[in-house]
């Protein structure tokens, strides 16, 4: 057995020579233009234990989001590596392809599918998912027929229910009105509280993770400014934000 | 080249249940959308026939069914290659959350486009009946035929939708590409008979839209055997074009979700 679940071995990720370019600006220039670096991940490591909780804290842009999708699989690292020991992984976050003239019923088939679930698990687990949502009778309505925060509910009912080894949560707390807030709230403490369970959450509400999480990690600037115990860190970064 | 398959098989159910969701849509709005998956090929034999035979006095022999077939075939490539260019960008709220192969799409797209092409193939069955071709056995070489068609729009598919990512323009020069491909194509006369000696044959070895379409004629007008040099020959270029395309994905597609656009 690993004792590890995620391995993160200086990693660095950058938007460089991706910037897009157009054939009527290269004819009208005649030279390439100079792309520009921006480095939002600048040499990150760390462990997660199997079954703890990371959080991760920092200001707007400091690179929380994109390291939390390179994690999942969607961008691939500069240099540095990531191990994840063969756990299967996913992103809960808003609306995962969701095909807007299609009925809730069927988005649920289809993000399902993309999180690398076969029918037949789907189909065990979608009563579940359908109550959870409270969506009622508008589960077979199309979902651009949805008030925003029915959508976001019907996602995060999707990624809640259909578990996998490693959840990487980025902000999604604010969910619904307040009765589905509180009940995410406890079906999130429910899932992470689960001893085989990795999570790695990305927020700004402080309280939350100061209760939740085992251990936090403060990204400054892409690279790790602190990591440690939840109430120490927190306090730091408060101190930080406040004299910034 | 072994991960190609292996994720085909691990994404054969969604490319399915996506194709028929993608279907669902286009019907979705109201129920006799899918009448226009009838009309508009319908309607557009219907234009060339007007043009070609009224207004150019031109004299194929069964010139409906002729057209029908030239822009079926047609319509698949054209719609294929089009999308694949902006297929990234219109699949942005998956590509940007959930790690997927990017050809699973050019599949999705493809398979819904052959889905569509299928109807407008027992359209042209009809049409035979109504202007009494006759049934031949010759009309089996449509398999092998539209294995070609599908091969080398998957390579090309591919291909452009990498550069897609990364070339903004591109889509505006592919509307210029493609239009000359489609009349140098002869989607609407024969190249055989209508341009002069020398150049139809070239035309047609070397542009594999107009041999493709220039087949499937033979297979069923024309009782006729088709050019299986030339297909094979075009069918290996596009095992080669998809093996590059392929290849290409595999290797950049974890930064398609980085460009900045």
């Amino acid at each position: 057995m690993n004792k590890y679940a995620i391995t993160i071995k200086d990693l660095h990720i950058s938007y460089r020579t991706l910037k897009g370019f157009s054939i009527k600006k290269s004819l009208l220039k005649l030279k390439m233009s100079k792309s520009e670096v921006f480095e939002a991940v600048r040499g990150v490591s760390f462990n997660v234990e199997k079954g703890k909780i990371l959080g991760i804290i920092g200001k707007n842009g400091s690179g929380k989001s994109t390291l939390l999708r390179s994690i999942a699989g969607i961008f691939s690292p500069d240099s540095g590596t990531i191990d994840l020991h063969g756990n299967s992984v996913s992103l809960l976050s808003i609306g995962v392809g969701f095909q807007n003239k299609l009925t809730g019923y069927e988005n649920i088939f289809l993000s399902g599918m993309l999180l690398g679930f076969s029918e037949e698990q789907i189909k065990q687990r979608i009563n579940e998912i359908i109550e959870f949502s409270e969506l009622g009778e508008f589960i077979y309505k199309p979902v651009s027929s949805y008030s925003s925060g029915m959508y976001s509910k019907l996602a995060f009912s999707i990624t809640a229910i259909l578990e996998t080894d490693i959840m990487l949560i980025d902000e999604v707390f604010s969910v619904g009105d307040i009765k589905f807030k509180q009940k995410s709230y406890n079906k999130m403490k429910e899932l992470i509280s689960d001893e085989n369970r990795t999570v790695i959450i990305v927020s700004h509400s402080l309280g939350t993770l100061k209760e939740l999480c085992d251990e936090v990690l403060w990204l400054h600037d892409g690279k790790i400014k602190q990591i440690g115990d939840p109430e120490e860190v927190i306090k730091a970064y408060e101190e930080f934000m406040k004299t910034d | 080249m072994k991960k190609f398959f292996q994720d085909i098989k691990k994404y054969f159910k969604y490319i399915l249940y996506s194709t028929k969701s993608n279907l669902k849509t286009e019907v979705a709005n109201s129920y006799l959308n899918w009448l226009w998956w009838i009309l508009d090929p319908l309607c557009f034999m219907l234009v060339y026939t007007f043009i070609v035979q009224i207004v150019f006095k031109a004299n194929e022999q069964y010139f409906p069914v002729f057209v029908l077939i030239g822009l079926t075939a047609w319509n698949f490539f054209n719609t294929n290659t089009n999308s694949s260019v902006k297929l990234i960008a219109n699949n942005k709220s998956i590509v940007t959350k959930v790690y997927i192969p990017k050809y699973v799409l050019t599949l999705v797209k493809m398979f819904t486009n052959l889905f569509k092409m299928m109807i407008s193939w027992g359209l042209i069955l009809i049409m035979m009946l109504i202007f009494k071709v006759p049934y031949t056995l010759y009309m089996l070489q449509f398999f092998p035929v539209l294995i070609v068609l599908f091969v080398l729009s998957f390579g090309i598919s591919t291909i452009l939708m990498h550069f897609g990512v990364f070339v903004e323009d591109l889509s505006n020069v592919m509307n210029i590409f493609l239009k000359l491909v489609f009349y140098m194509s002869g989607v609407f006369y024969a190249i055989s008979t209508r341009v002069p000696a020398p150049f139809n044959r070239i035309l047609v070895n070397l542009n594999p839209i107009a041999l493709i379409i220039d087949s499937f004629r033979k297979a069923f007008l024309g009782a006729d055997l088709v050019n299986y040099r030339m297909l094979s020959i075009w069918l290996v270029i596009g095992l080669i074009l998809s093996f590059i395309g392929i290849k290409t994905i595999q290797k950049y597609e974890n930064s398609y979700a980085k460009v900045t656009k």
